[in-house]
């Protein structure tokens, strides 16, 4: 049968003109949200498209640059690390791979810092980390932080960005969602304030655990902000979706997000919800000493 | 099919022990209370008040139905939003009255749709996890067939957690696992496989305390007998959770979670 022989493979000769107009690589870029060509520079450190204002998805070192006063960043748990509690077959193969290509040890990075001069906990998920699913480690570092927040008496602020559970640590992974919301509710009977900043994408079990739970929840315009997947509910229902179904602006519509807050004003407005929430520690409530 | 696809397809069978057995036979005087105070009454979750032996309890519970017409009704156990908001109302009722709660869980999933976005499904699911964690009343889940996804999760952030032997509790369907994972759904044998969901799996890696029996020496147990033993085992259970006060209650099960 000679008819289904892989041939060998033949190179081709370059034929693009080398006298054309060229752009260097890496000057454009396409906003996933608009679809418009982009000129990179013109996002500006911030990442947001110049035609449909949405906030491109950024890393977590990046997020904290534009987000808190220079140098106050204190790590918090950095070595926490999940496991392999059901032996999933190539899950720590597939971790170990992420932490190379990702430059991060887990989807979250937690800790203190100050912003415009007020002290905060803060976290910040990182989609670039396996979709920043919640395993283990994501939701022992995220309860860490609402625990020595707690302890500390600090403010918490979340950056929320997840596609939900971490599949391959299953029931365990369910688990994270009742573990940081019992860790929030301690914090809150405390009478400390709480607030997210939801962005995209923010979904599945985090949407359904502390990404809703803020005394106050932002988001970023454009930010897919939902429970269950576009593409599970189009299944369920038989039918398609609008665009804005569960956009940040059609979730603000529906009452479940106080304001939508562009990254460039991030900074100022998180600062000013802090210091609105500032109290002497003597004055915290259900603190009665 | 695989061993554990044949507990995925029991725990699916619509002629399980629902909550009409249950508000029939375990619970006496039940009185159903609808509605969330907010929208309107989700038929997907049964709530109300009744005895358990005697005591005052507030019992809650996924509806499934046994005809293609009664789970019409309730969705197959499926809860919106309101679902979550009327139970979340009626256990808040039961600390005011201080009365122990007990949960009864079979739902594949919070309901997946346009509506339950809308109106805030993981705002609901949220909810009911924050505000169970330091409810100051006993509170138990009992998994009566599916335990499916944060859907089963919304009511089961509980002192105690049981599974029915044939029950089911995990992160997603197998289908949905094996969707994600492999965008192949039809690998759901291999994700059930690896899942660990079974009741006995789920013993082994403490996400639950008791399986109650529903097989025994000479094969299946009826009805009457699993409801009698599912009975004394809950009294047991609520007289001795009881027992302890408010503080080392939502103490412990501040616990019982913190260690996953």
């Amino acid at each position: 049968m000679r008819l289904f022989k892989k041939r060998p493979y033949i190179s081709l000769e370059k034929t693009t003109s080398q006298n054309g107009p060229s752009v260097p690589d890496g000057m454009f870029e396409k906003c996933p949200n608009c679809k418009q060509s982009v000129y990179v520079r013109s996002m500006g450190q911030e990442r947001i498209c110049p035609h449909c204002h949405y906030a491109l998805r950024i890393r977590a070192q990046e997020r904290l640059a534009l987000t808190i006063d220079q140098n106050s960043f204190d790590e918090w748990d950095e070595a926490v690390r999940g496991e392999n509690p059901l032996g999933f077959p190539g899950y720590e193969e597939k971790i170990a791979k992420v932490q190379i290509s990702s430059g991060l040890r887990e989807a979250v990075v937690t800790g203190k810092a100050t912003f415009q001069g007020t002290e905060s906990a803060i976290g910040i998920m990182d989609s670039h980390f396996i979709m920043g699913s919640m395993g283990q480690a994501v939701g022992e570092k995220i309860t860490r932080l609402f625990e020595r927040a707690t302890e500390e008496s600090l403010p918490v602020v979340l950056f929320t960005a997840s596609g939900g559970a971490r599949m391959q640590e299953g029931i365990f992974s369910l688990m994270q969602m009742a573990k940081t919301s019992a860790a929030i509710k301690r914090h809150s009977d405390k009478g400390l304030f709480y607030l997210t900043v939801l962005t995209d994408p923010t979904t599945g079990g985090v949407t359904a655990s502390f990404a809703m739970l803020g005394d106050i929840i932002l988001a970023e315009p454009g930010a897919l902000v939902g429970f269950a997947g576009k593409r599970v509910i189009e299944q369920t229902i038989k039918a398609s979706l609008p665009d804005d179904f569960q956009l940040a602006e059609t979730v603000l519509k529906n009452g479940f997000i106080d304001q939508i807050v562009e990254r460039n004003q991030m900074r100022m407005v998180i600062s000013q919800l802090l210091a609105l929430h500032t109290y002497s520690d003597n004055k915290v409530k259900g603190d009665k000493t | 099919m695989s061993r554990v696809m044949e507990v995925v397809s029991l725990a699916r069978k619509t002629d399980r022990i629902n909550m009409k057995d249950i508000t029939a036979h375990v619970i006496d005087d039940f009185i159903e209370l609808h509605g969330d105070r907010v929208f309107t009454d989700d038929p997907a979750i049964v709530g109300g008040v009744g005895r358990l032996n005697g005591l005052p309890v507030t019992v809650i519970g996924n509806q499934k139905g046994t005809t293609i017409e009664e789970n019409m009704h309730s969705n197959f156990g499926s809860a919106h939003p309101e679902g979550y908001r009327k139970s979340l109302r009626l256990m808040k009722q039961a600390e005011k009255f201080n009365r122990p709660i007990i949960n009864f869980i079979n739902t594949s999933g919070a309901y997946c749709g346009v509506e339950a976005e809308e109106r805030g499904q993981g705002e609901a699911i949220a909810r009911n996890l924050f505000e169970m964690s330091a409810l100051k009343v006993p509170i138990l889940s009992i998994i009566m067939g599916e335990g499916g996804s944060g859907g089963a999760l919304a009511l089961a952030l509980a002192d105690e957690v049981w599974m029915m032997e044939h029950s089911i509790y995990s992160i997603l369907s197998p289908e949905g696992f094996a969707s994600i994972l492999w965008k192949d759904s039809k690998k759901a044998g291999e994700a059930a496989e690896l899942m660990r969901l079974t009741s006995a799996d789920l013993k082994e890696l403490g996400i639950v305390e008791k399986v109650i029996k529903e097989n025994g020496p000479d094969g299946e147990l009826t009805k009457e007998t699993v409801l009698q033993m599912l009975k004394d085992d809950m009294t047991a259970k609520i007289n001795e959770l009881s027992k302890l006060s408010a503080d080392s209650l939502t103490a412990e099960r501040y616990e019982r979670f913190r260690k996953y």
